[in-house]
């Protein structure tokens, strides 16, 4: 059978074009090595530098005086907070959403296919123009409260983004606009490969929708929540556009997470010394998180069989 | 002719089951989800999808001063005054250059690199794959200012290739990965009976393969596309003069100006996101496989 020709079949080829896989991937691996590489390691050099492209004469080697820098920085403790709670609300919210969004489109009705392609528009979306449309919404003088108390509901207000405890929200939820799609995309894709007989015959057994649920769709879409809710973590992790644009990381700094902190010393500040240090902060918490959640995973499914 | 490779599916099998209709039987069946369990929060979310998209449009055709529901009188003169006025005719045309060769580049050299990870195993393969899947983890904001520096030393800094180079590296990984996907998919089979029929590995992969690609290829264009049309950060960092500015970039400044002319604000916004909507269009049926393949089986 095939199994048996497979060999047999490449042999020669094989030893003639050893070298050809290693020229593919050159162009590939090269460009990853220099731009992303490099990178990496210069900022580990620039971290122990002072080190300001519009303050030059003050450049030079200042050690770990960077982290120290940092790890008195009441700025960089607070925007780890605000990043853990950022990372969480919102990765928590799009993956209910976007299971549930799944789990209706994967239904058969009538108007399946325009509902889906409209629902999954926003995922197309700049993190700039999300700010540009959600910034229309919420603004007082164009915003949908505006016509709703010109309607007599509600109240003529302020803008939610111009105070730190409704800013967060108005984030979160222009935020959630384009993110939910994303876990819709990823979770429909595995529902589509549950096999139908499963649920028959669970239906035979007398199991109910929930108990359907809960011991066919989710055991089954398990991996695909995982990976997705890691991906999303540091998607979210690193997501700037949005908040830089909309908030501006304000009100006073409410709104700025580490990358945020850091896209701000690189751009507006150019402290890149500085930002370095951060940076390296980020690249560490990042290693610990991807780490420390697929260990929780692999614990969880060691105990589970 | 040199290759005799077979088409690959039967196109013109005739529909040989007729289309079962719904039928009465069915609407009864206790064991089917209700249909207000479905429309009613489709209903409700595709409002929180569609109302934000709707308010964007309505701003950009009402004319200035109005505040009907409706955009009515239809008016085009926020596009006149952003198109000629705030120079989003540059930042577009900018805007088109960097994302038709970030997505020459990146599907080029994904395609050279999908196929050897797809048709050869030689030794480093799955320390490459690793490679490629850990690039996913670095963030765009933590890499403006090694970038920055690269980009100053080899003078490209406000030059559009800056933003080509550093789109395709970050966009790369996962091209290369869904390509992988896609070539795997087709069978080798065809490529084997092109070598015997005297073919060498570029012309056996030129006649068999790319044109069964097609779809896939596409595909990762359109997603190529995206995220370079959308890349904001590395365009406000490393070009800084209004003749090169993105249209991303040219939509920040006017969100930061202290009077925000709203209705042209709104008109650039529908400039910015008529591309990416096309293109939407036309991606969205391979969007669950495609993002699944790159993003969940790796």
């Amino acid at each position: 059978m095939a199994v048996l020709n497979a060999p047999a079949r490449g042999a020669p080829r094989r030893r003639r074009e050893r070298w050809t896989p290693y020229l593919l991937i050159a162009p590939a691996g090269l460009l990853v090595a220099v731009f992303l590489l490099y990178p990496i390691g210069s900022v580990v050099y620039y971290s122990l530098y002072d080190y300001n492209v519009i303050k030059p004469w003050s450049n030079g080697f200042v050690g770990l005086g960077n982290y120290v820098t940092m790890f008195e920085d009441s700025q960089f403790w607070r925007s780890l907070v605000f990043t853990a709670q950022w990372v969480v609300v919102e990765v928590g919210l799009q993956l209910v959403f976007g299971l549930a969004l799944a789990l209706v489109i994967n239904e058969t009705f009538v108007g399946r296919a325009i509902a889906r392609a409209l629902a999954f528009a926003p995922w197309a979306v700049s993190g700039v123009l999300t700010t540009t449309i959600w910034l229309l919404m919420y603004s007082p003088t164009t915003g949908i409260g505006r016509y709703l108390a010109d309607a007599g509901i509600g109240t003529y207000g302020t803008s939610p983004l111009a105070e730190a405890g409704s800013a967060f929200w108005a984030a979160v939820v222009a935020e959630l606009w384009r993110g939910i799609p994303f876990f819709a995309i990823l979770i429909l894709a595995d529902l589509q490969s549950i096999s139908r007989d499963l649920y028959e015959s669970a239906e035979v057994d007398g199991a109910g929708r929930f108990r359907r649920f809960w011991s066919i769709t989710l055991p089954h879409l398990r991996t695909a929540i995982i990976i997705s809710t890691l991906l999303r973590a540091v998607w979210e992790f690193n997501n700037v556009d949005l908040l830089y644009t909309l908030t501006g990381g304000g009100p006073g700094n409410a709104t700025t997470t580490l990358p945020l902190y850091v896209a701000r010393m690189a751009i507006d500040a150019k402290e890149f010394g500085y930002g370095s240090a951060l940076t390296m902060a980020g690249f560490v918490i990042l290693a610990l998180f991807s780490v420390t959640y697929l260990w929780l995973v692999r614990v969880g499914r060691d105990q589970n069989s | 002719m040199t290759t005799t490779a077979a088409p690959p599916a039967a196109t013109s099998v005739p529909p040989v089951t007729p289309r079962v209709g719904r039928t009465r039987g069915r609407e009864r069946d206790p064991r089917r989800t209700p249909r207000w369990a479905i429309y009613v929060p489709l209903a409700v979310y595709l409002l929180f999808t569609l109302v934000p998209f709707y308010w964007i449009l309505l701003f950009a055709f009402r004319e200035t001063g109005s505040t009907s529901l409706f955009p009515w009188p239809l008016t085009l003169e926020h596009f006149s005054t952003v198109w000629n006025g705030a120079g989003f005719s540059v930042f577009f045309q900018n805007s088109v250059v960097i994302a038709v060769l970030t997505v020459f580049f990146s599907t080029a050299i994904a395609l050279l690199g999908g196929y050897a990870m797809a048709r050869f195993s030689f030794r480093g393969k799955g320390l490459f794959m690793v490679l490629m899947l850990c690039t996913q983890f670095i963030p765009g904001a933590m890499m403006l200012i090694p970038l920055f520096d690269i980009f100053r030393a080899t003078f490209l800094i406000n030059s559009l290739w800056s933003i080509v180079v550093a789109d395709t590296v970050f966009h790369l990984p996962l091209s290369l990965m869904l390509m992988a996907g896609f070539i795997r998919n087709i069978p080798i089979e065809l490529e084997e009976a092109a070598w015997i029929d005297g073919c060498g590995r570029l012309r056996g992969f030129l006649a068999t393969v790319l044109p069964l690609l097609r779809p896939g290829i596409v595909a990762i264009s359109s997603f190529a596309f995206i995220s370079s049309w959308n890349n904001f950060l590395f365009a406000l960092m490393f070009l800084n003069s209004q003749d090169k500015f993105t249209v991303p970039v040219g939509l920040s400044y006017m969100l930061g100006e202290y009077s925000v002319d709203f209705g042209a604000l709104a008109a650039g916004g529908v400039v910015a996101v008529v591309p990416v909507v096309l293109v939407f269009a036309y991606i969205q049926r391979y969007l669950v496989q495609g993002l699944s393949a790159g993003a969940v089986k790796g």
